[in-house]
């Protein structure tokens, strides 16, 4: 396969925008993102995009342009970001295409996600009784693991206070000042060992990127393009534990973020030592914290260590959710895929700003988890 | 009192004087719940649950769920968690009888019917009384 390049990277600021769709939030990326790379809507051979709450994405075309491309809705839950990036990539890496867009954008209603069971293959009785939310898996997974791993609530606080301090120097994140420990602490819980601050809250928000062929790249004479390097998109195997399960087998088994970050390193050719900026789904505080060991960036339990030395910091040994990942910029579910590698793309053109990490990164990485039970990672390299 | 209230769901657990979940036991011996519903349920053996299982995980619902949530009005915040019945599932459950501070990795626990709204009970397991 051919390599495939990020050539222009766009992106609506995230959080709540009273007037504007969630898919006109998406145009805003994809114009951004052509700007970026110095290109028109006429040179994009094909498109893949969508939303998890915000319609279509192919509609867009009345706004950019009937140039009669294929333009392909994806529709994958939290992976559609994902998904439209993976796709795309085949397209250009196929030589089917020398340009192609990735967009995900969404606008989702204030509060939790509620979830229908049906939707989900599930009985009714398990939404009736208040067990089908997606913060009390979270909560129940990282409560386990804190048990048996050693890790403190107040550790927990920390990933926060973190996300906060990277959100405040942020221009696309929604939360833009910083949060105390004790404030995070004392917030009122939600789903205990986890407060308000601990968690993401769904949001607005839209991200596009531009990727082309190494010829094209050549053409246009770009010089800060970024390679990806590897993209894996898994879904659970026998045994995990996942959102919405009214049962786990006894035996345990592998998780989907295991498999796609061995996919992805492996496809590679590196490793977790390798990389030198990282964005982990932070759907909360504890994911952010389990993330670190499945995708193979530490031990199990190691993370309280990690984090009372500050290495995830923007100037730590590994910075992890430079942007303040989802817990600073909210979750629009088609775009918080795509706003990692959108972050990564940033940290790796050295165009960071505030929070630029003085590494000089060469290698950065993306994972997303969601519901039920998938995970995608991406590694970009420089 | 449960015993006027009907159960949120047909099936879910038996109808006994000590009554149990109502799993299942697919062919190659492994134990799942629930009994799955419609063509799923194919080959499923249906399998009676323990009553008693330990601790595996839990957590505390401090704000009302939005639909399809059908518990009372007033808002109560409630226990959940996971409870592993050795050698044969870990289920998901609402935890009666106890408050956040009495949860510990492990500890036992027993199976219990318990008024759910004012029409409705449900499955929940408690801690299990030392004898």
């Amino acid at each position: 396969m051919n390599n495939v390049y990020i050539i222009g990277a766009g992106i609506h600021p995230f959080g709540r925008t009273e007037g504007r769709s969630g898919r006109d939030q998406g145009v805003f990326a994809v114009r951004q993102a052509m700007e970026d790379a110095g290109i028109a809507w006429e040179d994009v051979g094909c498109a893949y995009g969508g939303s998890a709450a915000a319609g279509s994405a192919d509609i867009m075309v009345n706004e950019l342009g009937l140039t009669g491309l294929p333009f392909i809705n994806v529709s994958n839950g939290c992976a559609t970001g994902g998904s439209a990036l993976a796709s795309a990539r085949f397209a250009v890496a196929a030589g089917e295409y020398d340009v192609a867009l990735a967009v995900g954008f969404d606008k989702h209603p204030r509060g939790a996600f509620n979830a229908d069971p049906k939707s989900y293959g599930l009985p009714e009785w398990y939404g009736e009784t208040g067990m089908m939310l997606t913060t009390q898996f979270f909560a129940l997974k990282i409560q386990r693991y804190m048990q048996l791993h050693g890790i403190s609530r107040e550790t927990l606080g920390k990933v926060a206070e973190k996300a906060f301090r990277n959100g405040e120097k942020t221009d696309h994140a929604w939360r833009r000042s910083q949060i105390d420990l004790e404030t995070i602490m004392n917030a009122p819980m939600v789903n205990d060992p986890l407060t308000k601050y601990m968690f993401c809250s769904p949001a607005e928000g839209g991200v596009a990127l531009i990727l082309a062929s190494e010829k094209k790249v050549k053409e246009l004479g770009i010089s800060d393009a970024v390679k990806i390097s590897s993209i894996a998109v898994r879904t659970r195997p026998p045994g995990s534990f996942e959102v919405f399960s009214p049962s786990v087998d006894v035996e345990g088994g592998g998780k989907p973020t295991i498999l796609a970050s061995k996919a992805a390193f492996e496809m590679a050719g590196i490793g977790p030592e390798d990389v030198d900026v990282a964005q982990l789904q932070d759907t909360e505080s504890g994911a952010e914290i389990m993330h670190m060991a499945e995708n193979g960036f530490c031990k199990d339990g190691e993370q309280e260590q990690w984090f009372a030395e500050g290495r995830t910091e923007l100037n730590g040994s590994l910075p992890v959710n430079t942007d303040g990942g989802c817990l600073a910029c909210g979750e629009p579910i088609g775009a918080s895929g795509l706003r990692q590698v959108y972050e990564n793309t940033v940290q790796l053109r050295g165009r960071g700003g505030e929070r630029q990490v003085p590494n000089d990164p060469k290698v950065a990485y993306s994972h997303v988890y969601g519901a039920p039970g998938l995970s995608g990672v991406a590694i970009l390299e420089r | 009192m449960s015993e006027t209230l009907a159960p949120i769901a047909e099936n879910l657990w038996t109808q006994e004087t000590e009554p149990t979940l109502l799993g299942g036991q697919l062919p190659d011996g492994k134990i799942i719940f629930p009994y799955p519903e419609g063509d799923a349920a194919e080959n499923v053996t249906p399998y009676a649950l323990s009553r008693k299982g330990t601790l595996w995980s839990w957590t505390r619902q401090d704000f009302k769920p939005k639909e399809p949530y059908t518990g009372p009005e007033v808002f109560e915040p409630y226990l959940i968690g996971y409870v592993e019945l050795p050698g044969e599932t870990i289920v998901e459950t609402r935890i009666v009888g106890a408050s956040l501070d009495d949860l510990k990795l492990g500890m036992s626990m027993e199976f219990v019917v318990t008024p759910f709204n004012d029409t409705q009970s449900t499955y929940a397991f408690r801690p299990e009384e030392s004898s």
